[in-house]
C-alpha cells in the first residue's frame, strides 16, 4: 500500500526532546543521582526508626508529585472546559499529568506499605490518608481507562475534563468520611505542632531535593508525553487523509 | 418541574412494560445477598455485617439499573431526541435520576425486608425513622451520582465496564455512611442513634454536592458529536 504523504510528514518532525527539555533532563538526571547517594550513603539512619527512613526519601517526593499532578489534571481540565479555542492542548496536558500521577501514586503506595510493614508491622492500615489516596488511584485508573476509549479528540476532551472536576470533588467526601470513619497515621513529622523541626538538616535537604528532583521529572515527562499525544494525534489526521488518498487513487484506476 | 416529571414518567412507563427490574435486577440483588451469607458463612458475623452486605447488593444493582436506564437512550439516538424536547438539559438529569430513585427505593425497602428474614436483622420504632431517612437520602445520592456517570459512559464503546470503574469510587463516602447509619438503625453496639443521623446529614450533603455537578455538568456531556 502506498502510505508515502504520511511517511513525508512525519519525517520532517524530529521527536518530543527540544534545547529547553534537554536542559530540564539534565538536571533531574544530576538531582536524582545526588538524591541516591545522599539518601543511601550519606543520612543518618533515624534512631527509632533505623534504616527504613531512608524510604521517606522516594515515599514523600513521590506522594507529594502525584497530588501536584492530580491537581495539574484538574486545573488543566477546567481551562479546557472554559477556554474553548485551546480544549485540546489543555486536555493533552490534563491526560499526560494524570497518567504520569498515576504512576508515582503507585509508587507512593507501594513504598508506603513496604514502610508500613518495618514500622507499623502491617502492609496497609485503613486510615483518611492511605484510604482517600487509593481511592485518588483507582478514580485516576478509571480516568485514563476513558480516555483511551477511541473517540473524537474534542468530545474524549469534554468528557474527560468533567470527570477529572467530578473527582476534585470526590477526594474531599472521600477524605471527610474516611475520618468520620476512623484514623491512625504518622503525624506529619517535618513540622510538628510547636514548629521545631525534628529531621536532623542533612536529612531535611535531601527530603527537599527529592521532592525538587521529582517535581522536574514530573514536569519534563509532562512535557514529552503531551507532544507525544499531540503527534499521535496528527499522525491520525494524516494517516486518515493519507488512506483516502489511497482509495480515491484506487478508484481512478 | 414538570418535564422533570414527564421524563421520569417515561422511564418508568418503559420499565413498566419491559420490567427488567423486576426480571433482572430484583433477583440479582437477592442472589447477591444469598451469596455474601454463604461466603461468610457465619450467623453472628452476617448479622454484624448486614448494613453494609444491604448497600453493598444495592450499589451492585445501581449500576444495572442505570445501564438500563441509559441502554434505553442509547438506541436509536433517544437521548437527541428526548433532549430537543426540553428547555434544559437539566431537567432531563433530574426527571431521569428521579426514575432511577424510585426504582432504587423500591429495591432498597425490599433488601431491607430481605435483610431481616435472611440475616435476622431488627428495627424498632425509633430505628425505622432513622432507616426510612437513610434510604431516601442515600438512594437519592446514589441516583444522582449514577445518573450523572451514565451520561459519562453512555456514548462510550465499553460503557459496562466503565460505569463501576468510574462510579464506584465516588459512590464510596455514601457506601460508608449508608452503611454506618443503617447499622445504627439496626441497633448495632458500636454506633448509636445521634451518629447515625451525623452519617445521614453527610448523605444529605452528598446528594446536594453531586446533584448540583450533574445538574451543571449534563449538558455538555449529553450532546453529541458536534
Amino acid at each position: 500500500m502506498n502510505t508515502a504523504p504520511s511517511h513525508v510528514a512525519v519525517a520532517s518532525i524530529r521527536g518530543t526532546g527540544t534545547g529547553a527539555t534537554r536542559v530540564l533532563g539534565a538536571i533531574s538526571l544530576a538531582l536524582l543521582v545526588w538524591l541516591v547517594v545522599s539518601a543511601l550513603f550519606l543520612t543518618p539512619a533515624d534512631v527509632v526508626q533505623g534504616d527504613s527512613v531512608r524510604i521517606m526519601y522516594v515515599h514523600v517526593p513521590a506522594a507529594w508529585v502525584a497530588y501536584l499532578a492530580f491537581i495539574t489534571t484538574a486545573v488543566a481540565s477546567g481551562c479546557s472546559l472554559v477556554r474553548r479555542h485551546r480544549t485540546l492542548g489543555f486536555d493533552r496536558v490534563a491526560g499526560a499529568s494524570a497518567e504520569v500521577g498515576v504512576l508515582f501514586m503507585g509508587m507512593a503506595l507501594v513504598t508506603g506499605s513496604l514502610w508500613g510493614r518495618l514500622t507499623w508491622g502491617t502492609f496497609w492500615q485503613w486510615d483518611p490518608r492511605l484510604t482517600t489516596t487509593l481511592f485518588l488511584f483507582i478514580t485516576y485508573v478509571g480516568y485514563l481507562a476513558v480516555r483511551q476509549v477511541d473517540v473524537d479528540p474534542q468530545q474524549r476532551a469534554r468528557r474527560s475534563a468533567v470527570i477529572a472536576l467530578l473527582a476534585v470533588l470526590e477526594i474531599p467526601l472521600v477524605h471527610f468520611s474516611v475520618v468520620l470513619w476512623r484514623s491512625l497515621h504518622q503525624e506529619a513529622s517535618v513540622l510538628n505542632a510547636d514548629g521545631d523541626v525534628r529531621l536532623d538538616d542533612l536529612m531535611l535537604f535531601t527530603l527537599f531535593s527529592g521532592v525538587v528532583a521529582f517535581t522536574l521529572v514530573f514536569a519534563w515527562l509532562v512535557i514529552h508525553r503531551q507532544r507525544l499525544t499531540a503527534l499521535a494525534d496528527t499522525e491520525r489526521v494524516i494517516g486518515l487523509d493519507s488512506a483516502i488518498a489511497v482509495r480515491r487513487a484506487e478508484v481512478a484506476r | 418541574m414538570k418535564s422533570i416529571i414527564v421524563v421520569a414518567r417515561k422511564d418508568l412507563r418503559i420499565e413498566g412494560r419491559s420490567r427488567t427490574l423486576l426480571a433482572r435486577v430484583v433477583p440479582f440483588a437477592l442472589l447477591v445477598l444469598v451469596l455474601f451469607a454463604v461466603a461468610l458463612d457465619s450467623e453472628p458475623l452476617i448479622l454484624r455485617a448486614s448494613a453494609g452486605l444491604v448497600w453493598m447488593a444495592i450499589l451492585f444493582a445501581t449500576m444495572l439499573v442505570v445501564q438500563r436506564s441509559f441502554e434505553i437512550e442509547t438506541s436509536d439516538a433517544a437521548l437527541d431526541s428526548v433532549l430537543s424536547c426540553t428547555s434544559s438539559p437539566s431537567r432531563v438529569y433530574f426527571g431521569k435520576a428521579l426514575a432511577t430513585f424510585v426504582q432504587l427505593f423500591a429495591l432498597a425497602t425490599l433488601l431491607v425486608l430481605c435483610s431481616v428474614v435472611l440475616y435476622g436483622s431488627r428495627v424498632d420504632g425509633d430505628g425505622l425513622v432513622l432507616l426510612v431517612t437513610v434510604m431516601l437520602t442515600a438512594t437519592a445520592g446514589l441516583s444522582l451520582v449514577g445518573t450523572l456517570y451514565g451520561v459519562v459512559v453512555a456514548r462510550l464503546n465499553g460503557r459496562d465496564s466503565l460505569l463501576p470503574l468510574l462510579s464506584l469510587p465516588v459512590l464510596a463516602p455514601l457506601l460508608i455512611g449508608a452503611a454506618r447509619a443503617t447499622e445504627a438503625a439496626f441497633g448495632s453496639q458500636t454506633i448509636d442513634m445521634s451518629n447515625g443521623w451525623a452519617w445521614t446529614a453527610l448523605l444529605a450533603v452528598y446528594a446536594v454536592v453531586f446533584g448540583s455537578a450533574g445538574a451543571v455538568a449534563f449538558a455538555p456531556l449529553a450532546q453529541g458529536d458536534s
